[in-house]
């Protein structure tokens, strides 16, 4: 097992040094003006010219690069050109936030498409299996920021039941989990929620049908189980690969959806990177793109090493 | 009561737990909480403008945290709805340009002016502003402000103390435009910078400063008539009024302004309607009628901007043609544009409306006259079925650009009636910005004919002089068009090199007379800068501007 896990740490070296240099590389090359947040459109090139000198920016590629991640390595992720904030505060910050809402939208979405996919798999070609399949497909397949602007019309602007944005009546900074705050994250993490539940739901269906499908479950009938007990081992044969999958999507959803936290103004990852984006804010850019890889990845490990306690197959 | 947050607006309504929270405020000191006056305001910025002085964020940032908190040496004067934004005194309460030698300016400082950490303002406090952006050997010196200082003063280049309440400037040419490039320069306190340069870590001084100018950036001092009160990096700034200022006309009638960032439009206006924000900036299009049904008002008034077409001179360009030029700008339905748009636009005359200080009275008349359009290109040598292409660099969004897209193809529908056959090359806006510096011959410009770049007009170095110069040929500056000869640098250096106020005015409109008739721009529209708000606050003037005054803003 130990050796394992060290297996999967020592692969993970050179997949983040593969996202750094793609990440930096991405960023360079796509065109527009790196200091366009903080140089006015009719800047002159001589002024254009001094300031990317001062920002280091006619340094070459590798130059750059270089220093990046050796700056990265000691936890120095660079300035915000836009803001002029350490960007390792401010994707912290931001990841704090991203990741309060991606665990309640995971659990939301563990919790119903689980239920959504062990009732489709058990009661197969059953009134129940079409309702709870066609939900799922419905959550995979609607545009997530469309369902957004609806919950905002019907339960902010029209009913004003719940607040359409923000996270909180003094924003992040004073978060505590109290209904003033609690509020403002139903509406994006009910939003959020429905694609890992849809997903989960087509798996655990697939799995449960699987499962029951298999001689052992015909065994264990026949030593007369009853359905609970039967249940139990769909259950537990279900989790690894449930797991594995939850595990992913929380990991998609720690990147931040860019879509809903702008719909819902929520300080997060997907709206940090939203700003970066549109004012080529390249510091910021990279520093989030990079501490979100890292995040996948360590998300991944810790899948993969629940799945191996779980199934030790795996790590044979 | 006026201040109704977020969690209040939202929270279980039951009598109980209503007269619970009663009994709590009474206990607490609610009373006193109750009587503030809170304003709250959804700006289109991702983030907060930046605090520490010079704001990003375009002039959204010199609205929302350059104006009220800090003071400049000269203001606009924002009082009035019905009249173009004219210079009043600011920190300097007179200015004066040396007889002898015109590229220095004498700047007399209102005495007894204090910044908000207790510190007077003094000439030193002025120079040392100045050297914040100017001087790189300063220790204070902040390349991330440099960039919308110089290039918002571009002959600006040092100050000196003359006694504790005179300052001289000098320029780097004689430049009658200084005193109204200086509304861009907000006086941070330099006392309060020491405090946290002193109080900063860093190997080296540089170091210091960097830190010191993030510690600043958090916990601000100017002396405008807001003070910082809270910042939530991203989230929210809230400013608290700053009874002591030196004008009584400006001290604020709102005891708290909070600033919450919404960059999208729909996001902005369901705050408003579900009652999250008393005040949001640019509402959806589609939703003010809705808007005004629930009751809700929206203000907007011509501002100093320009929606144009930018036109190539380049060889081989067809607007090289004065007549294809004169067409384009009679051939385009203005009124129908507006329409399109909900009547958020003002229909132009030229860059400047009838009736400012530089209108001139320019001999053709922009106006939607097709006849007389087609007439033009027949005597050009065009038909319809023998159009002229035409190909504009356009982008698909970005900041201050309207509507891009429906308001080009409209454009693009409205000129076919007169032979032209319009082709657009959409690129995504930052692009298109780097691209404008880049210039029509550049191979950035991919061939295209005009640029759709809109622009601030309220100085005349942004409104005229770097479009029409032969100096501000790419890549020095935005003459993308590469528009400009002897006729046009003589009426620019008259404007500039006239120091009465008055005489310098008649100078620029003689150079606008001349712009609108050599058309080097199709003008399309000016924006309105439309806002809307609750109809709880009074007092609110929409004047000319791109910018607005919080201070005489109250609320019921």
């Amino acid at each position: 097992m130990i050796a394992f896990l060290l297996r999967r740490v020592v692969y993970t070296l050179p997949i983040m040094l593969g996202v750094a240099l793609v990440c930096f590389a991405l960023v360079h090359l796509s065109p527009g003006d790196p200091l366009v947040s903080i140089l006015p459109p009719d800047a002159s090139a001589e002024l254009q010219q001094q300031l990317i000198r001062l920002y280091g920016f006619d340094r070459s590629y590798p130059e750059q690069f270089a220093s990046w991640v050796w700056r990265a390595l000691q936890g120095d992720l660079g300035t915000s050109i836009a803001s002029g904030r350490a960007v390792t505060e401010e994707v912290f910050r931001a990841v704090g936030n991203t990741l309060r809402l991606a665990v309640l939208a995971t659990l939301i979405g563990f919790v119903f498409g689980c239920l959504f996919g062990f009732v489709a798999g058990y009661f197969q070609n059953s009134w129940l299996d079409k309702a709870a399949s066609l939900t799922s497909v419905l959550g995979v397949s609607v545009p997530h920021y469309w369902l957004g602007m609806l919950m905002v019309i019907v339960f902010s602007a029209t009913l004003a039941w719940l607040p359409p944005g923000g996270a909180g009546p003094g924003g992040s900074g004073d978060w505590a989990w109290d209904w003033a705050h609690v509020q403002h994250m139903i509406l994006p993490a009910i939003t959020m929620s429905v694609i890992p539940m849809g997903i989960i739901a087509r798996t655990v269906r697939a799995l449960v049908a699987e499962i029951l499908a298999q001689e052992f479950i015909v065994g264990l009938r026949a030593k007369g189980l009853t359905d609970l007990g039967v249940f139990g081992h769909v259950v537990k044969n279900a989790a690894p690969t449930a797991l594995a999958v939850m595990g992913l999507q929380l990991g998609y959803l720690l990147g931040g959806s860019i879509l809903i936290e702008t719909v819902f103004s929520w300080p997060g990852t997907g709206f940090l990177l939203n700003s970066a984006i549109f004012q080529r804010d390249l510091p910021l850019l990279q520093g989030t793109i990079l501490v979100l890889a890292l995040f996948f990845v360590v998300l991944n490990l810790v899948v993969d090493v629940i799945q191996t306690l779980l199934d030790p197959r795996i790590s044979r | 009561m006026n201040r109704t947050t977020a969690s209040s607006r939202f929270a279980p309504r039951s009598l109980g737990l209503s007269l619970a929270a009663a009994a709590c405020l009474a206990a607490f000191g609610g009373s006193a909480l109750a009587q503030e006056k809170v304003l709250r305001i959804a700006m289109t910025a991702a983030d907060i403008p930046r605090t520490l002085g010079q704001p990003d964020q375009g002039f959204e940032g010199n609205r929302f945290t350059g104006i009220p908190m800090y003071d400049a040496l000269t203001h606009w004067d924002l009082s009035k709805a019905d009249a173009p934004s004219v210079l009043v005194p600011g920190l300097a309460t007179s200015w004066k340009v040396d007889d002898k030698d015109k590229t220095k300016w004498v700047f007399k400082l209102r005495p007894g002016v204090k910044f908000h950490d207790g510190s007077d303002l003094t000439a030193d406090a002025i120079v040392w502003n100045v050297q914040k952006v100017l001087d790189k050997d300063a220790v204070h010196f902040d390349a991330s402000q440099v960039g919308v200082t110089a290039s918002r003063m571009p002959t600006l280049r040092s100050a000196r103390k003359i006694d504790n309440l005179t300052v001289e400037l000098t320029t780097s040419e004689p430049d009658a435009f200084l005193p109204l490039n200086l509304t861009n320069l907000f006086i941070a306190s330099p006392a309060h910078w020491q405090k946290k340069f002193d109080a900063a870590q860093g190997a080296t001084p540089a170091d210091k400063a960097k830190a010191a100018w993030t510690a600043f950036a958090a916990d601000a001092s100017g002396s405008g008539p807001f003070k910082m009160a809270r910042f939530v990096p991203r989230e929210r700034l809230e400013v608290v009024a700053n009874k002591a200022y030196w004008d009584p006309k400006r001290t604020p009638k709102v005891d708290r302004v909070v600033m919450l960032p919404m960059p999208e439009a729909n996001a902005r206006t369901a705050a408003l309607l579900s009652g999250q924000v008393d005040w949001i900036e640019a509402p959806a299009p589609d939703a003010m009628p809705q808007i005004r049904q629930r009751g809700f008002k929206i203000e907007s008034n011509a501002q100093p901007h320009v929606w144009p077409w930018q036109l190539s001179f380049a060889e081989g360009s067809p607007w090289l043609d004065k007549r294809v030029r004169h067409a384009a700008n009679l051939c385009v339905d203005r009124e129908g544009l507006k329409t399109l748009l909900g009547g958020m636009m003002a229909v132009p005359k030229g860059t400047v409306p009838p009736g400012h200080p530089w209108w001139g009275n320019p001999k053709f008349d922009i106006k939607y006259d097709v006849k007389a359009a087609q007439a033009l290109m027949t005597q050009a040598g065009f038909s319809a079925a023998k159009p002229v292409k035409v190909k504009v660099q356009i982008s698909a969004s970005g900041s201050g650009q309207m509507q891009p897209l429906p308001m080009n193809e409209f454009v693009q529908q409205s000129l076919k009636q007169c032979y032209f056959d319009v082709e657009f090359d959409v690129i995504e806006w930052n692009t298109l910005f780097t691209n404008w510096r880049k210039g029509a011959k550049d191979p950035s410009a991919n061939g295209a004919h005009a640029t759709n770049v809109s622009y601030a007009a309220m100085d005349p170095f942004f409104a005229m002089v770097r479009f029409t110069s032969t100096k501000t040929f790419p890549p020095v500056s935005n003459n993308w068009g590469y528009f400009g000869n002897d006729e046009f640098d003589k009426l620019i250096a008259d404007a500039r090199t006239t120091f009465d106020d008055k005489k310098r005015d008649e100078a620029l409109a003689k150079l606008h007379a001349r712009i609108v008739e050599e058309a080097p721009f199709v003008w399309i529209a000016h924006d309105v800068g439309p806002r809307a708000m609750s109809t709880k606050i009074k007092g609110f003037v929409q004047p000319r501007s791109w910018f607005v005054d919080l201070a005489p803003v109250s609320m019921d």
